[in-house]
């Protein structure tokens, strides 16, 4: 049977884990509102970009659609997987969800098929144990994330693919849906799709007047798309983030208060009990005193 | 037909116009363009410059650079790399990015990709002051 203090100091050690759980959730919290902006924010320039590119891609008129290296299905087997986590934990399932999808997708190819670029420390620190080839990473960042970390990154898949290093390359990555859910998704960032800027396209054929040309438009559209795909990936991770941090923490202070409602009730018994013993004691030693005098 | 237009103007980072106007000029790659209600479609990239567009009587300027335009349908959409409104611009900043750029371009002798690269922040900081002169 634990003792009065024992339990006292466990109250007290899960009141201040509490007290660090409710503040990490107000922290989240305010984070995940401006992230959330932040992504909403910069979904019409996403949209807008697809829309274009599908008009553009699908070709009206008859004509062809246009043709770009980026464009360019390779049959080829080597596969570069990016994996974007958080930096920390503390989060629930958020960093093992993507890090078990991207696990389930890398083991489709052989080993020496497969590349990775880790995107947060979660992830670095799971595949830098394992037989694949990082070939980056990216870390420390998600605090001042801003547009540059998304092209340069995606400057480096586009050089890769362009010379012919990898055949496709694949995000993995948690997508936001709400505040509650963050689903780990998969997207094929290259070559870009054709049926997914396709599926933009409202009207179809527009007889366009193109300046200079449909191929130099492109030529310049289709970096600038890949490029806000990867920014809006690692917009959708952070937003998620935050989201799943807040209610893990949420969670969490709500354990700890159940906890510490347990531990009060064990205590108060605890206390009362010694009481009655204590006064058992003293009826016993008075009644043993009265006798004693007694005789 | 509408006898209006539609403009929406969009960088990576946020929805900066949303607005029914009456008439736009924009900075094209290949030089300035005009677009007037039942426009025929149009694409585009996008220069280093202003785009001006009116409503009514009053006229708003943007400092924008590099992009597209795309006119279809009386339906305007801009996706800049930037886009700014004169009251945005930090002027400081840009009177410092004219003056590094005109310092490199001043000592150069350096590889090519470096001139082109000053000579477009050298047009972008003179865009900003210039759109940013324009706030009253």
């Amino acid at each position: 049977m634990a003792t009065l203090r024992d339990i006292q100091r466990r109250i007290r050690s899960v009141q201040s884990t509490q007290k660090i759980t409710r503040a990490m959730k107000l922290v989240a919290a305010a984070k995940l509102r401006r992230a959330q902006e932040r992504v909403l924010a910069a979904r019409p320039y996403a949209g807008k970009m697809a829309e274009l590119l599908g008009n553009l891609v699908s070709g009206g008129n008859g004509r062809d659609g246009a043709a770009h290296p980026l464009l360019e299905q390779r049959e080829g087997p080597r596969r570069q997987i990016v994996i974007i986590t958080a930096d920390k934990g503390l989060a629930g399932a958020f960093n093992s969800n993507v890090i078990r999808r991207a696990l389930e997708l890398v083991r489709q190819s052989s080993t020496a098929d497969v590349t990775l670029v880790v995107v947060g420390r979660k992830a670095r620190d799971f595949y830098r144990r394992r037989p694949w080839t990082i070939k980056r990473d990216l870390i420390g960042f998600w605090d001042r994330l801003a547009y540059s970390h998304a092209a340069e990154l995606a400057d480096y898949f586009m050089q890769q693919y362009l010379d012919g290093e990898v055949d496709e390359v694949h995000l993995v990555y948690n997508e936001f849906r709400s505040v509650a859910v963050q689903r780990p998704v998969r997207e094929l960032l290259l070559p870009v799709p054709r049926t997914a800027t396709a599926g933009a396209t409202e009207t179809g054929s527009v007889a366009y007047i193109y300046e200079p040309t449909p191929k130099a438009i492109l030529d310049d559209l289709l970096p600038r798309h890949v490029r806000t795909q990867v920014f809006r990936a690692l917009m959708e991770s952070l937003a998620g983030e935050y989201g799943a941090r807040m209610t893990a923490m949420e969670a969490a202070t709500k354990n700890a208060k159940e906890m510490i409602d347990v531990l009060t009730i064990q205590y108060n018994k605890a206390r009362q009990e010694k009481i009655t013993k204590e006064l058992l004691d003293i009826v016993g030693g008075a009644e043993a005193l009265k006798q004693g005098s007694e005789r | 037909m509408a006898d209006r237009l539609t403009l929406e103007v969009a960088t990576p980072l946020r929805l900066v116009v949303a607005e029914t106007v009456d008439e736009l000029v924009a900075p094209g790659s290949q030089g300035y363009f005009g677009v007037l209600p039942g426009h025929a479609a149009f694409l585009t990239t996008l220069g280093i410059g202003e785009l001006v567009y009116r409503v009514g009587r009053d006229e708003h300027y943007l400092a924008v650079a590099g992009g597209f335009a795309e006119v279809r349908n009386d339906k305007v959409i801009v996706l800049a790399d930037s886009a700014e409104r004169p009251e945005e611009i930090d002027r400081a900043r840009a009177e410092g990015a004219r003056d590094r750029a005109e310092r490199r371009l001043a000592g150069r002798g350096e590889s090519d990709v470096d001139y082109a690269r000053a000579i477009a922040a050298l047009a972008r900081a003179l865009i900003r002051l210039q759109t940013a002169a324009r706030g009253h």
